[in-house]
């Protein structure tokens, strides 16, 4: 293949990581930003999110694309509850202590490890994508799915967006991440709020992880890239600025494929890591941070 | 109105307020004064339920709102207007009311009412908060605390940092308030200011409420203000 045909499949390998990092790394920055969370335990969720995807297509067994919806609501919706009880049960105990919450978010990583290690196995299955059609370029066929993942990540994107500036529910997540104690005194209820948050952070990972299981097998330790990845996206996007997350997202997400394509994935890490720590020398805050944390 | 009866407030083990107690009646202003540390906005954050008393009653309308969540207090009518203002300052200012009137369900035409008396806020309506002056920002405070149509307004330190033009006209909002029969608390250090405005003052030394002096008293024998305060006017 030329060097522009294959400069354009890099790009969409590219693109279709950024779509479903994005997903992943904004579930993180909202809990980060309104909680104040570090959640180590973002990456199980997403495993989590694939493991149950998995199992969902195959107890249903109805046909690849209704699995596959059926997954893609369900996966999300249980990962959800699991995030609700850890968030009531542990992090609420913890008085959303910084400190605390990243030694219990740590141990909620382990747990969900191992639950998942004993009960879904050591082995990695693929769930079958919802379609198999091919869209045919002029130099190669490319898979229709992973230009649905793309599609798709960017409607929830725009939707989560949406939801975030224009309605309620979106106000109040903001006041309460900006001042929470304000946000109390003007009737706001943090607590639901905080638990809403936390768990709709751990759904979007869950999503994400649906929309990957299709062409990256599921396996109980697939959480740990997409954790550190969300978490150099995060830094990088400017601690709390969702705006930010999403763009640097795009930028890691494609350049970690294009580099991935054209030489070895560790490579591509190994450059990022280094783009990322050159971008926080210039702007210790990211490129979207304001405001000292 | 509204009653605090014999509160202890502590942050963590720390011991803040000590039997506190103070009466707001509608269409009167009660002033609370003291010196710095002394326990006033703690105060303020225990009526409202930021800070939960371990003992001891706030009651509104006939309710203790003291053991309840930090909700019952704006629910019940009380509008805050917090030391430093603490606005959303990354939101607009169009959020920052709109965050008062979901705080009690309020209409269009409490907005409308709010922003008529603060016409400034109406031109700036689309501004981020944290871009108005110090004077506009603390007109959007007070905007914030009307827009929940309150019964008692809990004012802590609005003048702080202000130009005088911007303080007198806090003063006729207090006083028009006042004239609509809201119940205002307000903290404040400026003795001139309390003078002209307060109908009571509220002595408060190391958390615990002293005596409750009738303003006319006050102005007849200011000495009063030395032996709280250490300051001679
Ligand atoms: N968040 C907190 N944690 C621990 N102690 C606090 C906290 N806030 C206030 N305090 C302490 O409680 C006491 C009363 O503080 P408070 O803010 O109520 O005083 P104040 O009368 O409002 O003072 P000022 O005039 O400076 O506003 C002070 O000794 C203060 O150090
Ligand atoms: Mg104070």
């Amino acid at each position: 293949m030329d060097f522009g045909p294959y400069l354009l499949l890099a790009t969409l390998e590219g693109a279709v990581g950024a779509a479903v990092l994005a997903l992943t790394a904004l579930g993180l920055a909202l809990v980060f930003g309104v909680m104040r969370i570090v959640n180590v335990a973002h990456g199980a969720f997403f495993m989590l999110g694939a493991i149950i995807a998995w199992w969902v297509a195959d107890r249903l067994g109805v046909g690849s694309a209704l699995n596959f919806l059926a997954a893609l609501i369900i996966a999300p919706l249980a990962v959800g509850a699991v995030a609700v009880v850890a968030e009531r049960s542990v992090l609420r105990r913890l008085n959303y202590n910084p400190e605390s919450t990243i030694v219990a978010t740590i141990g909620l990583l382990y747990v969900i490890e191992q639950v998942a290690l004993m009960t879904y196995g050591p082995d990695a299955r693929p769930v079958v994508a919802p379609w198999d059609f091919r869209i045919q370029l002029p130099w190669f066929g490319y898979s229709g799915y992973k230009i649905l993942v793309i599609g798709a990540s960017i409607a929830i994107l725009l939707a989560v967006w949406w939801g975030l500036t224009r309605t309620r529910i979106g106000l109040m997540m903001r006041a309460t991440q900006f001042d929470s104690e304000t946000a109390r005194a003007f009737a706001i209820p943090v607590d639901l709020v905080y638990g809403g948050v936390f768990a709709f952070g751990a759904m979007l990972a869950a999503v994400g992880a649906v929309l990957v299981v299709p062409i990256q097998q599921a396996h109980y330790l697939m959480g740990t890239d997409p954790l550190l990845l969300s978490f150099i996206v995060v830094i990088v996007g400017g601690l709390g600025s969702l705006r930010g997350t999403v763009l640097a997202a795009v930028i890691i997400g494609l350049s970690d494929g294009i580099i991935s394509v054209f030489f070895t994935p560790t490579l591509a890490k190994i450059i990022a890591t280094l783009a990322v720590a050159t971008i926080l020398i210039v702007r210790p805050r990211g490129l979207f941070g304001t405001r000292p944390t | 109105m509204l009653k605090v009866e014999n509160i202890n407030s502590f942050y963590d083990r720390t011991q803040v307020l000590r039997d506190f107690s103070l009466s707001a009646e509608a269409g009167r202003v009660l002033c609370v004064m003291g010196r710095n540390g002394a326990g006033k906005t703690t105060v303020l954050k225990s009526i409202m339920g930021l800070i939960r008393p371990h003992s001891g009653r706030v009651i509104i309308d006939g309710t203790d709102i003291a053991p309840l969540q930090a909700e019952e207090a704006p629910r019940h009518g009380i509008g805050y207007v917090p030391q430093g203002r603490r606005l959303f300052s990354e939101l607009s200012v169009a959020d920052n009311i709109e965050i008062g009137l979901m705080a009690r369900g309020s209409g269009q035409d409490v907005r409308e009412r709010v922003l008529d008396f603060f016409p400034v806020l109406r031109e700036r309506f689309y501004q981020r908060a944290g871009t108005l002056s110090g004077g506009e920002q603390q007109m959007l405070a007070i905007a914030r605390a009307l827009c929940l149509d309150p019964c008692v307004l809990l004012l802590d330190e609005p003048t702080e940092g202000l130009m005088p033009a911007m303080i007198a006209r806090i003063g006729e909002v207090v006083l028009k308030l006042k004239s609509h029969g809201v119940a205002v608390i307000l903290v404040e250090q400026r003795v001139d200011a309390v003078l002209r405005i307060a109908d009571r003052v509220l002595f408060v030394e190391n958390g615990r409420s002293r005596e409750t002096v009738e303003a006319e008293v006050l102005r007849k024998t200011p000495e009063m203000l030395e032996r709280y305060l250490g300051v001679g006017q």
